[in-house]
């Protein structure tokens, strides 16, 4: 299918809206009535046509909005895309990557011709049509992770792999979790994981690291994490906090519905051929309390999950405050009936709501 | 008391040791204040150590009567500056002709060690090979995450960032790249609603 | 989450290659180069990396890693260079002697265990005879970028100097050759005296030249971190087993190179899986009897977990002795 880019924005109107199509394929990511941090990884490579999960860089109804919000970003502060020295040689496999999955994978969208070195880069909905040379520098108007991941949804960090461990030592980072490249970048996998409660003690970064130095070329993995935002706001960065964490205070009873959204990061890791780095394209996904409703399955489920969700993850992900009204919401949608394992909407099979009572 | 006992904290909050002396021909040792008295302890260990050893040192007040006896041990080379900003050109000229091998030893405040390997492992030295020895006053530079302004000598929380003025508290999220502490806006979302300053590990 | 279907292939992906030359080069040693049959581009490697060659040895399977020598940036073609190994357990041998242009073998994607540190102010590098292979590439790579590196090599003699010749014509100023026969040796501890901080240095060579130059550094002061060698993990193949299962009320057989998770999905066991590396804990099996050793391979169960014998992680680990019953 061609797909319809939306007109909208991330901040000021906040005129973004999530298609039904969209909503259908959200990457809900429960697949249990409860939550607690996990090595949840596996392959990525694929899934059902249509979802989220079938392509290597999954491009939607946003695409465009998403790279307009981006540059805005850039523009009011360069630091949110830092690469240190070394990483140039990443970055080139990054532009290398991801043009040729997108090529491969959207080819109405993206064209990639290559004559040895000279390439020509055809990115339709942008309207670019760029020649350049492979690994020169001079031939791009920027370095080469910027170029790419200005024309790529999701912030991307890059890890360089040295002496068993990882070092996130380049990024473009716009649409994140309260975290900070500028501050971030250098760190040790350990290191940059130091505020997130618990899951030290539970050994959960410890395995995950493990798996992540073993995943090899040609061989990428994915995990689901998520958190929760008040108003469709992409860039909640600790360097704006001071100006958009007073939103958290604006939800009513009336406008929850509309203004909160649960926000869902579909995390992938690819190993750099050229570099030997490992790329973690970090993709975000919004979605109002009120879409997530219309599936009923993700409405009880939803509810159960923010209801029994330890105080310290709920601390942590922001949303302690605003968690009694979450749950006066959302529990007028769980009619306390069982939902269906796994992540999948399951419209065909699951009862709609009765709140009979 | 020069010594502090840090309480356990986060992966990303750096920990410190007591300075042992390594093998190497050649000796690189920068300490502020009370750090000299860590030089003193480690020279202790080693009779042979201070002769293959270049000591830079920032006295900055409380480090006024510890001089002397440093340069008693008879370092090769001995440097003693106002601040660490004007011992920063002689630290980068001493590591830009270094030769692998070279060991380094920091000590004394937290702001000096972050400062000073920062230098160190931009000449090319791995962080984890650098040993660190905390001694005085336990002090934090701070960076505003908002501004990017860094706060030096921050000893309650919360604090005003020196450049931006935000009311910020203090986390223990700390980056080796920028040798500080992370600053956070205390009052985003009450505004105007700010404790009132503690000490630091009281 | 489980966003399955998958593709549940395990380990490295494959490569199809048609054999293209193979270049004697002395006595022991002959370079292999391969091609791809349908003409595509080899994906891009990164200096150091190893390829794990797949020999059909008369029904029965090998799997060798050879380090690829030939230049990263040259998509066309993959390179390795062997040395007949006459003690061997045959792999080297089946090389030499079976192999001719033309035929056609399976390769496994690049998988990098000895990479350049790319912070690196100057990288030296030290190969011991066949060691020399990952340099190759390293030097190609590092002459693109405008590296700064030197090569300090020890072969037993100048008819065995596999690319002796050809480093010391091309980069006379870089490299340096060591013959055995004619008493020359590394002179090691000069050559890290003096070293501008920044320098890494790399060794590939028998163990006990491995071991000389990490203990040599440490004791010159070295940072471990800045010295570098090729610690050659063979992929992890295992005699096999026979394993009852006893839910599914199967007995079943895991060959040599499959996992234990690999085969109960071929004999239509459906067993959980996310990770398929030994991470993630989904495929964790109760042991219902043992009688023989297991080899844990996860990072998921602790030491406890692993000396007990109670549980296995089927999608690394495997078992060696006589009976094995799972609860699956
Ligand atoms: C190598 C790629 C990865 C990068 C660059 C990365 C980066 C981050 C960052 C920057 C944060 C925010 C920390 C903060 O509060 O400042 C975070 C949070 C977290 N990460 Fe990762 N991460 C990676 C892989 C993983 C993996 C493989 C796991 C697997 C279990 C994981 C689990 C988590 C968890 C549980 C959180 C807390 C999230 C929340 O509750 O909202 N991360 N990660
Ligand atoms: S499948 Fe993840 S540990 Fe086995």
């Amino acid at each position: 299918m061609t797909i319809q880019f939306n007109k909208e924005t991330f901040r000021d109107d906040y005129s973004f809206r999530n298609s039904d199509w969209a909503i259908k394929r959200f990457p809900f990511p429960f697949h249990e009535d409860s939550y607690m941090y996990s090595v949840n990884m596996e392959q990525h490579r694929g899934g059902p046509p249509g979802s989220v999960y079938e392509k290597r860089f999954d491009v939607d109804e946003h695409y465009l909005a998403e790279m307009e919000d981006r540059a805005i970003v850039l523009a009011e502060d360069p630091l949110r895309c830092q690469s240190l020295p070394h990483m140039t040689l990443a970055g080139w496999d990054t532009l290398e990557l991801i043009m040729t999955c997108k090529s491969e994978d959207y080819p109405d969208l993206f064209e990639l011709h290559r004559d040895g070195k000279r390439w020509r880069w055809v990115n339709k909905p942008m309207g670019i049509d760029h020649s350049f040379t492979f690994l020169d520098e001079t031939t791009l108007p920027c370095g080469p992770l910027e170029y790419i991941t200005r024309q790529t949804q999701g912030d991307f960090a890059v890890l360089d792999q040295r002496d068993e461990m990882l070092w996130m030592d380049a990024g473009t980072v716009t649409t994140q979790a309260d975290w900070s490249l500028d501050f971030d970048i250098g760190m040790n996998f350990f290191e940059w994981h130091a505020p997130v409660p618990m899951a030290h003690e539970l050994g959960i970064f410890k395995r995950a690291l493990k798996f992540l130095l073993n995943v090899q070329q040609g061989a990428p993995a994915r995990r689901l994490n998520w958190t929760m935002t008040v108003n469709p706001l992409l860039d909640t960065s600790p360097e704006n906090y001071h100006k958009w964490g007073i939103q958290k205070t604006t939800l009513t009873p009336e406008n929850i519905g509309a203004k909160q959204h649960l926000r869902v990061e579909l995390q992938t890791f690819f190993r750099l051929p050229r570099s030997n780095a490992l790329l973690f394209p970090i993709r975000c996904y919004l979605i109002a309390f009120q879409d997530i409703v219309s599936v009923p399955k993700w409405g009880r489920r939803l509810h159960r999950v923010v209801r029994d969700l330890p105080d310290e993850l709920a601390t942590y992900k922001g949303f302690i405050a605003n968690r009694p009204m979450m749950l006066d919401y959302l529990g007028q949608y769980d009619d306390g009936r069982p939902t269906s394992p796994g992540i999948w909407p399951d419209l065909e099979t699951e009862p709609p709501l009765d709140m009979g009572r | 008391m020069s010594k502090f006992q840090f309480p356990e904290s986060i992966a990303s909050r750096p920990t410190y040791g007591s300075l042992k002396s390594r093998p190497g021909k050649a000796h690189l040792m920068i300490a502020d204040a009370e750090g000299a008295e860590a030089i003193l302890d480690l020279a202790a260990q080693d009779a042979g150590l201070m002769a293959k050893s270049h000591v830079i040192y920032i006295p900055s007040g409380s480090g006024a009567g510890l001089s002397e006896r440093l340069r008693g041990l008879k370092p090769a080379q001995y440097y003693e500056g106002p601040s660490y900003a004007a011992a920063v050109p002689r630290i980068r000229r001493v590591l830009s002709d270094a030769h692998m091998g070279l060991q380094v030893y920091l000590c004394g405040t937290e702001g000096l060690m972050g400062q000073a390997m920062n230098e160190a492992t931009a000449a090319g030295i791995p962080h984890s090979a650098i040993q660190t020895e905390h001694r005085g006053s336990i002090a934090r530079r701070m960076q505003c995450v908002h501004c990017k302004g860094i706060t030096e000598n921050v000893t309650t929380d919360p604090f005003v960032c020196a450049h931006c003025g935000l009311n910020l508290f203090v986390r223990d999220h700390y980056s080796r790249r920028l040798a500080a502490f992370q600053g956070v806006c205390i009052d985003a979302e009450d505004p105007g609603n700010v404790p009132n300053p503690v000490e630091l590990y009281k | 989450m489980t966003a399955a279907p998958q593709n549940t292939k395990a380990g490295a992906e494959k490569i199809a290659v048609t054999v293209s030359a193979v270049v004697p080069l002395n006595d022991l040693v002959t370079r292999f180069e391969f091609t791809r049959p349908d003409g595509a581009a080899f994906p891009p490697f990164s200096a150091g990396a190893h390829t794990v060659v797949e020999m059909r040895d008369q029904g029965r399977t090998r799997l060798n890693p050879y380090s690829l020598m030939s230049d990263p940036s040259d998509p066309s073609i993959y390179a390795i260079s062997v040395r007949r190994d006459d003690q061997g357990r045959g792999g080297s041998l089946f090389m030499h002697r079976n192999v001719k242009v033309g035929d056609a073998m399976t390769l496994t994607y690049p998988v990098n265990l000895f990479s350049l540190d790319l912070r690196g102010r100057k990288h030296v590098f030290l190969a011991g005879g066949i060691g020399i292979t990952p340099f190759m590439a390293m030097i190609a790579q590092l002459e693109q970028s405008n590296g700064n590196w030197e090569l300090h090599y020890a072969c037993r003699s100048e008819a065995l100097g596999t690319y002796a010749d050809q480093l010391r014509s091309h980069y006379p100023n870089k490299v340096h050759v060591y013959f055995d026969d004619q008493n020359q040796a590394i002179g090691l501890e000069d050559l890290l005296d003096g070293q501008p901080l920044g320098t890494h240095v790399y060794v590939c060579g028998p163990k006990g030249m491995i071991d000389w130059v990490h203990t040599t550094a440490a004791e010159h002061g070295w940072p471990s971190e800045n010295v570098h060698s090729e610690e050659f993990l063979a992929p992890q193949p295992g005699k096999p087993f026979e394993v009852r299962l006893c839910k599914s009320d199967i007995t079943i057989q895991v060959g040599e190179h499959e996992s234990l998770l690999e085969a109960m999905e071929r004999c239509g066991v459906d067993a959980p899986f996310l990770c398929r590396g030994g991470a993630c804990g989904q495929c964790e099996t109760d042991v219902v009897e043992a009688d023989g050793e297991f080899v844990h391979r996860d990072h998921w169960l602790d030491d406890d977990d692993h000396a007990c014998g109670k549980k296995i992680m089927p999608c690394v680990s495997r078992f060696v002795g006589k009976t094995l019953v799972l609860d699956r």
